[in-house]
């Protein structure tokens, strides 16, 4: 298939079931090169699970993934060397909390990419210095706002040199003052040509930045295209009463 | 000791978390005074004959390593889910993640508990005059017979000794708790003021 060959994340029917309810029903999409991919949907309809499932941090029950052509699901695949390549950024920052700033985005480059410490301090140092942090290299996160924490975390990914930066809904936990400096970041990764799939309600972002975005219901896919398409003229009844509802809440996309 | 048997239970697969459970169960649950005795008399009537030294050391290590993984499973579990998420999404494995991320949080917040716990072992060797150990209260007891006018004395030497070591490992404990101290990291505020005293 020609997609396929420019894809470099493609998710194939997953599912995913917590005891009685599936929490997953069969979600199928593509991650080009260089694009922006934002999910948007109620919550509780698997956003987070989905995106666990993709680096196999929450095992999917069934489905499969790839990454720039290597299988992410087959059992024979060192899920470790894959994790290294795609990017993970929490909601609720989880920065390692008995390291320095400077330390955190620098334990993966020692330990899983097994770089000298000059080299890792360089990158470490660098990517703190792309969002906006160089001056905090010596803070601990409780002495971080929690804008500067996210940046942090995103930084610990981008250090990693990752084929893929997955969001999880990285501005939800934030202050309303302290979204900006995140998103600011998000944006310019975007423009940068990072590859990202971001869990957001922050429709400002998802309208503006976004390639594609998907809307998700209970487990499944229900549209997904371009932002004029959904936020304009969406196909399906749901999308525009769940955008309607949403611009409500947090006010006209910017 | 205690640490690996914490590990064991909160990260191993069930059968040897379950005999790691049960280790903890049985040493933490037979009198130590019995411990001695099974390890001492118990063993030699099966042909293994341990020097009293030896059975004490055992005896009293294997019970504490029982009240040890208590604290450090305590410790570990409290370390937030989302510390191991954050290591593995970044590719270390899951002992990597154990070992550079969960254990220097776990171990930390340790110290307070362990203190106590230490305290408590200094103590439970004068136990082991049960067996015949040359502790310090057997040679408090020799100069005893000797003079029994010492008598006083010779114990109140004992106590002092342990008050000695209780205090000096409790201060080493206390010095290395600061040493470690991460801003914003411990549960306390500023030292030796609480929030209610003032």
């Amino acid at each position: 298939m020609v997609s396929r060959s420019e894809a470099i994340l493609i998710v194939e029917d997953l599912h995913k079931r917590y005891g009685r309810e599936e929490v997953l029903r069969g979600i199928s999409f593509e991650v080009r090169r260089g694009e922006t991919k934002v999910i948007i949907g109620p919550s509780g309809t698997g956003k987070s699970t989905l995106l666990r499932c993709i680096n196999r941090l929450t095992p999917p029950d069934s489905g499969r993934v790839w990454l720039d052509g290597v299988e992410v699901t087959h059992p024979k695949t060192d899920i470790n060397k894959i994790r290294a390549q795609i990017g993970f950024v929490f909601q609720d920052f989880n920065l390692f909390t008995h390291l320095t700033a400077l330390d955190n985005v620098r334990l993966g480059l020692l330990k899983v990419k097994r770089l000298d410490k000059k080299r890792a301090t360089e990158i470490a140092l660098r990517e703190l210095a792309r969002v906006g942090l160089a001056d905090k290299a010596r803070a601990y996160p409780a002495e971080l706002s929690g804008g500067q924490q996210q940046r942090v975390s995103i930084a610990r990914a981008l250090a990693m040199n990752p084929k893929v930066i997955l969001f999880d809904e990285p501005t939800s936990a934030l202050d309303p003052e302290l979204i900006g400096e995140v998103l600011e970041v998000m944006i310019k990764l975007a423009r940068e040509g990072m590859t990202m799939v971001v869990v957001s309600h922050e429709m400002g972002f998802a309208r503006s930045v976004a390639d594609e975005i998907i809307f998700m219901e209970k487990g499944v896919i229900v549209e997904q295209g371009p932002p004029e398409q959904l936020f304009v003229a969406p196909k399906h009844p749901r999308t525009a009463e769940f955008l309607r509802k949403i611009t409500e809440l947090y006010g006209e996309a910017g | 000791m205690g640490i690996f048997i914490a590990l064991l239970q909160v990260y191993s697969n069930r059968f040897i978390a379950a005999v790691a459970f049960a280790w903890e169960w049985f040493f933490r649950g037979v009198p130590a005074l019995v411990l001695l005795f099974l390890f001492f008399f118990g063993t030699a009537q099966f042909g293994l004959e341990l020097d009293a030294f030896t059975a004490a050391v055992l005896a009293l290590g294997f019970r504490s390593s029982g009240y040890q993984s208590q604290i450090f499973r305590g410790a570990i579990q409290s370390i937030p889910e989302g510390q191991m998420l954050a290591a593995r999404s970044i590719g270390l494995s899951r002992w990597q993640a154990i070992f550079h991320v969960v254990l220097p949080q776990a171990l930390r917040l340790a110290i307070p508990a362990w203190s106590n716990e230490f305290s408590s072992v200094i103590k439970d060797t004068t136990l082991a005059y049960a067996i015949g150990v040359n502790e310090v209260l057997r040679h408090a007891r020799y100069i005893m017979v000797r003079h029994y006018d010492l008598a006083m004395l010779a114990y109140i030497t004992v106590a002092l000794i342990f008050l000695g070591l209780t205090y000096g490992g409790n201060w080493l404990l206390g010095l290395l708790e600061r040493r470690v101290a991460i801003p914003g990291f411990q549960m306390k505020g500023v030292r030796g003021r609480s929030v209610i005293a003032r």
